[in-house]
């Protein structure tokens, strides 16, 4: 399959100081990647390079086999999607407006939104169930109506891969299944989804795959069962933690227990 | 919850641009009738429109239309141009910084323009042709957004904070620049000729300059409308989030900046510095009708060219003879308005 983004030994630094660290990472069509590390860790930046908002030092990525340089912003949008991390809003745009933003790609300077798009729209707030707060102001939501018109936008931006930077921070748990189940949905119709979340219980309980990332490097990636184990958190996080399997969901979930000495 | 709306839009958009294009046709046609030799408002509407191809009216003396066609209608015309103007360039940078107090003075543009005008001024070199002074008043517009936009940018990168800090640092360098050439002046004619420049007027203005005018702040306007799209981007959410949805953040923001300067410098060299315009409409206008620059921007321009032919109207009437500086008029109206609606009903509404 000729869809995904590939990441050849790329490497990042900021002032000097590495962030990334010969980053080789490869994603294909329906998967649902959960990206996990600490603090720090180079979470944000490795979606950003993604995003081809900061270019990398060393090393390349390919997007569709393509090398990510060859591609406009607008046509890059039209491939990947990205939602940034706790975005602050202060204009009194709608529900609507905003979720009309998503098509910015698709749009010429010279040209309006076409009935074409206005379905999209509409569809894209139907999916998320965000319909009747079409006319609402985006500066009066709480944070979990928010997060799902802005889900909205990005599915209304027609991108295959969608990137998301801590989508469920700030949820309360309600918000963060209703969420996380529509990213899931969304994986089930064959989209791609890569997420950058710090909840290890919820990573396992949604993702396919678990990329852990730990001062700018990809420590294991793979399946939640390879990635979760107490080695990994005692050295990453410097956690005692225990792992198990959950009766009812059938998926791993972490009890952090205590503080390990770090780096051990 | 859906009881609990903040009411901050109180029009349709389209309807309010309408209401403001004929408010704006008002105020021409009042500004225009008024003067030391009134002219009743239906004669002034005949011969503005005597002008459209297709229309034929009579019935007036000529001296009227010279009056109207040669001294009132530039001037007029002017104020549209230069309040329009003020007022879509300062939505645009309130957008591009996503800043609520952003307005044309706080990239240094507008400092820059004023300096070189002073100096045209104090130098006796504007006395050599019209032109010279609104001619340095716009290069120093220019310059200033050049050397403000080299000392935010390092490795090609352009920082919008760093950008919007030494623009204010540059203003206040050139206005300390400004009062120092002001004391070096001896001669009260040149130092009063200098602070009605400065305080901001249209007295004297002709065809000659409006057909200069015209230029820069009609074709700026139009390319800033071409980006209200990309305005409402960088607005909501700023440079990563226009990024993500496809913008090329850093094309965009070199091409507002030097939209902008255009027009603040065309206008900065025709009417002298008019504080408060830039800042206020555009507010007012998204109170009414909501941020959305696809509207925002006409809005702006067409309710800023009512307000300066307004504000031009009352500086050349209230001690007729004389003249009143406009700029100090615009804040006289402006602030109590704006405070008034700062406060009203105790809701915080920007």
């Amino acid at each position: 399959m000729n869809e995904g983004i590939t990441l050849k030994k790329v490497s990042f630094f900021r002032n000097g100081q590495p962030v990334l660290k010969e980053i080789d990472l490869q994603i294909t069509g329906g998967e649902l990647i959960g990206l996990i590390g600490p603090n720090g860790a180079g979470k944000s930046t490795l979606l950003k390079l993604m995003m081809n908002m900061w270019k990398p030092i060393e090393g390349s990525i390919l997007l569709n086999q393509q090398g990510m340089q060859e591609y406009s912003q607008k046509m890059l949008a039209r491939q990947v999607a990205y939602l940034p991390q706790n975005s602050v809003f202060e204009s009194a745009f709608t529900c609507k407006e905003v979720v009309k933003m998503g098509r910015y790609a698709h749009l010429d300077r010279f040209e309006r939104e076409s009935a074409g798009d206005e379905v999209i729209v509409r569809e894209a707030m139907e999916q998320t169930e965000t319909t009747h707060l079409r006319n609402r102001l985006i500066t009066e939501l709480s944070g979990g109506e928010r997060q799902r018109v802005l889900m909205a936008r990005t599915l209304a931006q027609g991108a295959r891969l969608i990137l998301l930077d801590e989508p469920t921070a700030n949820l309360d748990p309600h918000y963060q299944l209703e969420l996380l189940n529509l990213i899931e949905s969304l994986v089930e119709k064959s989209l791609t989804v890569m997420m950058a979340i710090h909840d290890l219980s919820l990573a396992a309980r949604y993702a396919h795959r678990l990329v852990l990332l730990h001062q700018g490097k990809i420590i294991v990636d793979g399946s939640p069962e390879a990635v979760l184990t107490p080695d990994h958190l005692r050295s990453v996080y410097g956690i005692e933690a225990e792992v198990a399997c959950h009766p009812k969901t059938g998926r791993l979930f972490v009890v952090p227990i205590k503080l390990e000495a770090c780096g051990g | 919850m859906e009881t609990t709306h903040k009411r901050t839009r109180v029009f349709p958009p389209r309807a309010f641009i309408l209401f403001l294009t004929a408010l704006l046709a008002g105020f021409i046609v009042l500004a225009t009738a008024k003067g030391a030799v009134q002219i009743p408002h239906a004669l002034v509407t005949k011969i503005l429109l005597n002008r459209l191809p297709l229309v034929d009216f009579s019935g007036w003396e000529k001296a009227q239309e010279v009056i109207i066609m040669t001294i009132r209608l530039p001037r007029v015309l002017l104020a549209v141009l230069v309040g329009g103007g003020l007022a879509i360039t300062g939505a645009t940078l309130q957008a591009l910084f996503r800043n609520p107090m952003a307005d044309p003075g706080v990239i240094g543009v507008s400092s820059g323009a004023a300096l070189a005008a002073v100096i045209s001024l104090a130098s006796g070199m504007s006395l050599r042709h019209y032109m010279i002074l609104p001619f340095s008043a716009f290069l120093g517009a220019l310059g200033t957004l050049f050397l403000v936009y080299t000392l935010a940018s390092r490795q090609g990168r352009t920082s919008m904070a760093t950008l919007l800090l030494s623009g204010i640092a540059i203003g206040i360098f050139m206005g300390s620049l400004l009062s120092l050439i002001l004391t070096r002046i001896s001669s009260i004619e040149a130092f009063r000729e200098i602070f009605f420049w400065l305080m901001g007027g249209l007295d004297g203005r002709g065809w000659s300059h409006l057909k200069i005018a015209i230029w820069p702040i009609l074709i700026g306007t139009l390319a800033l409308i071409f980006f209200s799209r990309d305005l409402n981007l960088l607005m909501l959410e700023g440079e990563d989030g226009a990024a993500a949805l496809g913008m090329e953040v850093r094309t965009v923001q070199r091409i507002l900046l030097v939209l902008s300067s255009l027009v603040i410098g065309a206008a900065v060299s025709f009417s002298g510095t008019v504080p408060f315009v830039g800042l206020i409409v555009p507010h007012i206008v998204r109170l009414m009708i909501g941020p959305d620059h696809r509207y925002l921007l006409l809005a702006s321009f067409l309710a800023g060219g009512s307000l300066l032919v307004g504000a031009d109207l009352m500086a050349r009437t209230i001690v007729a003879p004389e003249e009143l500086p406009l700029g100090t008029i615009t804040s006289l109206i402006g602030v109590p308005f704006f405070l008034y609606l700062l406060n009203r009903d105790g809701k915080q509404v920007i």
